[in-house]
């Protein structure tokens, strides 16, 4: 579903993809840990064209996202993203935060796109936060809702960027089991996490980067039980 | 020297003159509110009619300096850096001696309106920037991520943030533009230092009618500020 070949994006000098190159199936959940600065979030803003790549290609249902004429905002519209920092607009309700994208985009009327938020609200366990504003919720309530906004442009594959790292502890549980949920129900998941229990149990691969590199992918157990890269063991002992 | 006073007397006389001066200085006041008046009237139509003209000319400046087309922000630049880098009398001079006349028959007022209006769009358009980049980078990825335009983006995600953190600057803007105006009296528009002027060339009471002009103008600004004040509380909540 998404193929990415040879991608390499560089800030002025700063190489930071070195020759990027996978292929990610339907339904599948995909986790991306390494150390920091290895050019992981890189990674996954190259895939929307958050940031554009020196050179490489990345296709999306055979649809080459970074072609110079790809129609951008309408490939952005079948990618949900969540940021580390949530991003939500604060000077909107929740409700609001959610029916934005639906209403103004795809000019859905306004008591369809409502029903469909407070669905996805309910379903992220918010069903009774539609009307207060982001600075009313706490961390893990507001992750939620950014979650909830990316699907509600129905996308075809979520970007997940470290979710869970700037929660407090006692929040990282909720939002990861709510994208438990969005793995169990076959949505296609690029998971940037620094959460080893959640690639584990959630992930159906697990990549491995360093240094603009991917350095190894496989499964959760081969790369956590039987890590074959000199790097992936040395990373490993260090976070495990 | 001596008039056939003592010095008892001249000290009395003087005062009794003074006192007599300071009376007249003051009916010159109470005689002239209705043309004090008049003058603030137009000083704040001068004033809001800018206003309005810098407003509407500072935001397409701020947009037109943060476009990448580079004629665009080359322009906008050129713009901005002129309004805010010569003296606005020069320019109100410069317009209605020399510019204006070239394309129309302005009145003095009309000439200042536009005058004020431009340079307040210079100072408009850096308000206007600085509140779009204070608006935090994470607001527009998450807008573009969902797919919006960059307009829709603006529309609907940034400029609704960025006009929250504009006010106060705004008021501020509006505060000095209404001081600024008395600059147009150079060019005979009939606002309240113009009102100051004429009734001292007439009466040569400097302190009563410039004293007069003064508690106008503070009015009007301490008005502003309050409402200010009061639009900032509003937008708090
Ligand atoms: N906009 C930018 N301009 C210049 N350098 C950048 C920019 N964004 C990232 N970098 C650099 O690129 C490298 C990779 O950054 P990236 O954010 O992709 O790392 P990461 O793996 O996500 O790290 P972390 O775990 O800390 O989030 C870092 O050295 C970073 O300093
Ligand atoms: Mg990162």
């Amino acid at each position: 579903m998404i193929v990415v070949k040879n991608l390499h994006k560089s800030f002025d000098k700063l190489e930071v993809l070195k020759g990027i190159d996978c292929h990610i199936h339907q339904k599948e959940v995909v986790c991306v840990i390494g150390p920091s600065g290895s050019g992981k979030s890189t990674f996954l803003r190259c895939i929307n064209r958050l940031e554009e790549a020196q050179q490489g290609q990345i296709l999306i249902d055979g649809e080459e996202v970074t072609a110079p004429n790809a129609d951008i905002n309408r490939i952005r519209q079948e990618m949900g993203m969540v940021f580390q920092l949530f991003n939500l607009f604060p000077h909107k309700t929740t409700l609001q935060n959610v029916t934005l994208a639906p209403i103004q985009i795809k000019k859905m009327n306004r008591e369809e796109a409502e029903d469909i938020a407070i669905g996805l609200l309910r379903k992220v366990g918010l069903g009774d936060k539609d009307n207060v504003y982001p600075s009313q919720l706490s961390g893990g309530q507001k992750q939620r809702v950014a979650i909830a906004r990316a699907l509600a442009m129905h996308p075809k594959v979520m970007l997940f960027d470290e979710p869970t790292s700037s929660l407090d502890p006692e929040m990282v549980g909720e939002v990861l089991e709510v994208m438990k949920d969005l793995a169990l129900e076959g949505m296609t998941m690029i998971v940037v996490t620094h959460e080893m229990g959640f690639a584990r149990e959630v992930g159906h691969r697990v990549f491995f980067m360093d240094e603009g590199i991917l350095m190894e992918q496989g499964t959760p157990t081969q790369i956590f039980d039987n890590p074959q890269n000199p790097r992936t063991q040395a990373f490993l002992s260090k976070v495990l | 020297m001596d008039f056939g006073f003592t010095n008892t007397e001249w000290f009395f006389g003087t005062m009794i003159m003074d006192k007599l001066n300071e009376i007249y200085g003051f009916q010159v006041v109470v005689n002239n509110l209705g043309n004090f008046t008049m003058g603030a009237v137009l000083t704040l139509e001068i004033t809001l009619f800018s206003l309005f003209i810098g407003m509407i000319i500072g935001m397409i400046a701020a947009l037109g300096r943060m476009s990448k087309v580079k004629i665009i922000s080359f322009i906008s630049v050129t713009y901005i850096d002129f309004f805010r880098g010569t003296p606005l009398f020069v320019q109100i001079l410069l317009l209605y001696f020399g510019v204006i006349p070239l394309i129309f028959d302005a009145t003095p007022v009309q000439a200042a309106i536009i005058a004020c209006g431009l340079n307040s769009g210079a100072y408009v358009a850096e308000i206007v920037r600085a509140g779009i980049q204070a608006v935090d980078k994470g607001q527009m990825e998450a807008a573009r991520s969902l797919g919006m335009t960059p307009t829709q983006s603006m529309r609907f995600i940034i400029l609704p943030q960025a006009f929250k953190i504009v006010v106060p600057p705004l008021i501020n803007e509006f505060v000095m533009l209404l001081k600024d105006t008395s600059l147009v009296s150079a060019i005979s528009a009939h606002e309240l230092t113009h009102t100051g002027k004429m009734l001292y060339a007439s009466t040569y009471q400097a302190v009563w009618v410039w004293g007069a002009v003064c508690v106008f103008y503070f009015i009007m600004t301490k008005a502003i500020s309050m409402l200010g004040d009061w639009t900032e509380r509003r937008l708090a909540n």
